[in-house]
């Protein structure tokens, strides 16, 4: 029952080095569209681009959009948009600053241990629900995510003016801000530890997946290629965490952190600020969505439904819930980036997230994922998120002027959607 | 084994018994008061011009529609199938005219589509799945090669035996064939053919929608033809020439009235 034309494909040991390594050649592309720029904005800001220190902002600015990212991916995967990610991260952030600066502390007392967590869970919660609500009337009722998310972003935006009366709110819990990033960091010793431990996963990982294929008796890579990979994969590890920690806290501030506790900061002493809290918090997001995508029948069903939504549906495929249950993700990514993104500026502001929804979408766009649906990889909505933030602090660090900054941003987006579709069709894909 | 004519003529329950399925899509009558059954062991063609009504009618069968009226008994049971799960859980399985495959996934993602295999953990056992899906292809299909592709990189035909090796895997009791070698070529439409006795000698009913008049006189027992949304009549193959189903399927006229029943 084949077409006789398509005959037996050739063996595994052909084709370049790259294929033999069986890297992503899009993976590939978009990483070196970062270095590209990275190097560029080096030579244009005299070298001041590519420090510890600028690698460190950029980490933690990253964060908030790519966590959200994240979910994006999914959401466009199946076929819909939430243009109301960055009012949900507004109102999320309201009603934790709310609960930390105006209500808990009422009840707790200030300063109570408790209220952080109260706090982050009330608005995760609230995240969740509010996205699952959303997803109903996309899934149920049948309401264009466009128009429901639409509504969404002018809902969201004002409920949570209304919710802070417009007010900043400040300053937020102690422990919370630790979430931020600069204020909470791993340190170099646990954040060498983690390395480890990333290391480990990870080429157990690698070694689980040949077993796999090899105990069915399916072609693996030759030796060589693996050790090659696994090599590069600790070398990457090894030489983001050194960069981290190669940031060193700065003096006054090492004195100030001191005297706050009373004590004496010993001469010459240098402190590395290490994996920040909430770039770890990223990097567990990404590795839980990516499995999610690849491994687990939630998300295999998110990409059957966007590839063919009546297949899927015919294969028994609960679409309606399922679109429930990727707004509801949503929402929770939402409520988290509001954690880390209210936790960064130290204090709830009436525009947190303005124009979130933007930078999301561009993020997952810029990192593969189809509008159409049914294409998108985790790791190059993040990709997508590094690239857009490498551009804007670059050029600000450049000098740009602000107009010109977002004329560059609104090109890149459209020129890497369209090198996107060149490079599908180049390899055949649709 | 007793043939399904026996089984038949016994009075046992069908397999499955369709009552007075009606459908209407927005005030058009798609199908319209019809009846059908099917035996153990059986293979009903489904006959008629184009838009008679034949997918509508077994899409009611597999769950992708929901029937106005009628009943659906399997077994001599009464059930309600309102989506596609029921039927699976029925074992009910049917290749579509539309194939319905996710065009972005490869075939054994496609194969156990809803159905996925996995490891201890709950997670997807993706290696496990090409493996059964190597399997299954290297009987149904064995020059079929490309495991690792979507399957929007096969061809028509290839496409095809996809969808039909889903419906084959999971031990179906009853299987759905809508149009199954629209898209394949001779070799191929005659395995799909050796397929059919296969599951037929298993005891499986089947449903056949075809258009080839000649097939349909060579692989099914019985023929029900549709026109216009209605059930013409219900015929036994070995009763009737190819003459006599091509004037039912043109004329809408029932030439053998009374054979059945
Ligand atoms: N989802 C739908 N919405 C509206 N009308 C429909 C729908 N599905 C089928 N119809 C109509 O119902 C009638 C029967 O269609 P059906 O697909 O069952 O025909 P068919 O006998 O399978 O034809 P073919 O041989 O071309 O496959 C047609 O008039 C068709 O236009
Ligand atoms: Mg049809």
């Amino acid at each position: 029952m084949t077409d006789s034309s398509a005959q037996p494909v050739p063996e595994k040991d052909e084709g370049n080095l790259l294929q033999k390594l069986e890297l992503d050649t899009r993976l590939l592309g978009m990483i070196g569209a970062l270095i590209i720029l990275c190097i560029g904005f080096n030579f244009f800001t005299d070298g001041r681009f590519l420090t510890p220190r600028n690698f460190f902002n950029l980490t933690i600015q990253t964060v908030s959009v790519a966590i959200m990212a994240c979910g994006m991916v999914f959401v466009i995967v199946n076929r819909h948009i939430d243009l109301s990610v960055g009012a949900l991260l507004a109102t999320t952030s309201a009603v934790m600053a709310m609960l930390q600066v105006e209500i808990l502390p009422g009840i707790l007392g200030l300063g109570h241990p408790m209220i952080w967590v109260i706090a982050v869970i009330a608005g995760l919660l609230v995240g969740t629900l509010i996205g699952a609500f959303q997803g109903w009337m996309v899934g149920y009722l049948t309401i264009p995510a466009f128009i429901v998310t639409l509504g969404g972003f002018l809902v969201w935006r004002n409920v949570a003016w209304y919710l802070t009366s417009g007010q900043t709110k400040g300053p937020l819990d102690q422990t919370f801000l630790m979430f931020g990033g600069t204020n909470g960091t791993l340190g170099t010793t646990w954040s060498w530890i983690f390395a480890a431990l990333a290391i480990v996963g990870a080429l157990y990982a690698l070694w689980n997946g040949r077993r796999a294929k090899a105990s069915h008796g399916f072609p693996v890579k030759p030796i060589w290629a693996e050790v090659t990979l696994s090599a590069i994969i600790v070398a990457a590890i090894v030489g983001f965490i050194a960069t981290l920690n190669a940031y060193t806290i700065p003096i006054r501030r090492l004195e100030r952190m001191f005297q706050e506790r009373g004590e004496t900061m010993p001469e010459g002493l240098v402190v590395g600020y290490g994996l920040p809290i909430s770039v770890l918090i990223l990097i567990l997001v990404a590795v839980a969505m990516a499995i999610v995508a690849k491994r687990t029948r939630f998300g295999r069903y998110i990409y059957a439904t966007g590839g063919n939504p009546d297949a899927a549906e015919l294969s028994g495929i609960n679409t309606r819930w399922l679109t429930v249950k990727i707004f509801a993700l949503m929402g929770f990514l939402c409520a988290l980036s509001a954690v880390i993104a209210s936790a960064r500026l130290s204090n709830h502001g009436n525009d947190i997230g303005t124009l979130d929804e933007l930078r999301v979408i561009a993020a997952a766009v810029i990192g593969g994922t189809a509008l159409a649906g049914g294409f998108g990889t985790i790791y190059g909505a993040i990709i997508g998120a590094l690239i857009m933030q490498s551009l804007q602090s670059g050029m600000a660090m450049v000098g740009v002027d602000a107009p010109f900054q977002n004329i560059v941003v609104g090109t890149v987006l459209v020129l890497a959607v369209y090198i996107d579709i060149v490079y599908r069709k180049s390899v055949g894909a649709k | 084994m007793p043939t399904a004519k026996e089984i038949r003529a016994s009075g046992a329950a069908p397999l499955v018994e369709m009552k007075n399925i009606s459908i209407a899509f927005g005030g058009i009558k798609a199908v319209d008061d019809v009846s059908v059954d099917l035996y153990p062991g059986e293979v009903v063609g489904l006959l008629g011009h184009n838009g008679a009504g034949k997918s509508t009618l077994i899409k009611v069968l597999s769950g992708a529609y929901q029937k106005d009226e009628g009943e659906i008994f399997i077994n001599g049971q009464q059930v309600e199938i309102t989506n596609p799960r029921d039927a699976r859980a029925n074992n009910i399985e049917t290749i579509y005219q539309t194939l319905a495959l996710a065009d972005n996934l490869d075939a054994d993602s496609n194969l156990f589509l809803g159905r996925e295999l996995v490891t201890p953990l709950g997670l997807v056992d993706d290696a496990a799945m090409e493996a059964e899906c190597r399997n299954i292809m290297g009987r149904l299909n064995p020059n079929f090669q490309k495991f690792n592709e979507p399957v929007s990189a096969l061809s028509g035909g290839q496409r095809q035996s996809v969808a039909i090796a889903r419906a084959v895997y999971f031990n179906a009791r009853i299987l759905i064939m809508d149009e199954p070698t629209a898209a394949l070529g001779p070799h191929e439409t005659q395995m799909v053919a050796d397929l059919i006795q296969q599951l037929k000698a298993q005891g499986i009913g089947i449903f056949l929608i075809d258009h080839d008049v000649h097939s349909v006189m060579e692989l099914c027992d019985r023929a029900s033809v549709m026109k216009n949304g209605q059930l013409v009549g219900t015929v036994d193959i070995a009763d009737v020439t190819d003459d006599d189903l091509l004037s039912m399927i043109i004329l809408g006229k029932n030439p053998t009235e009374g054979a059945e029943g």
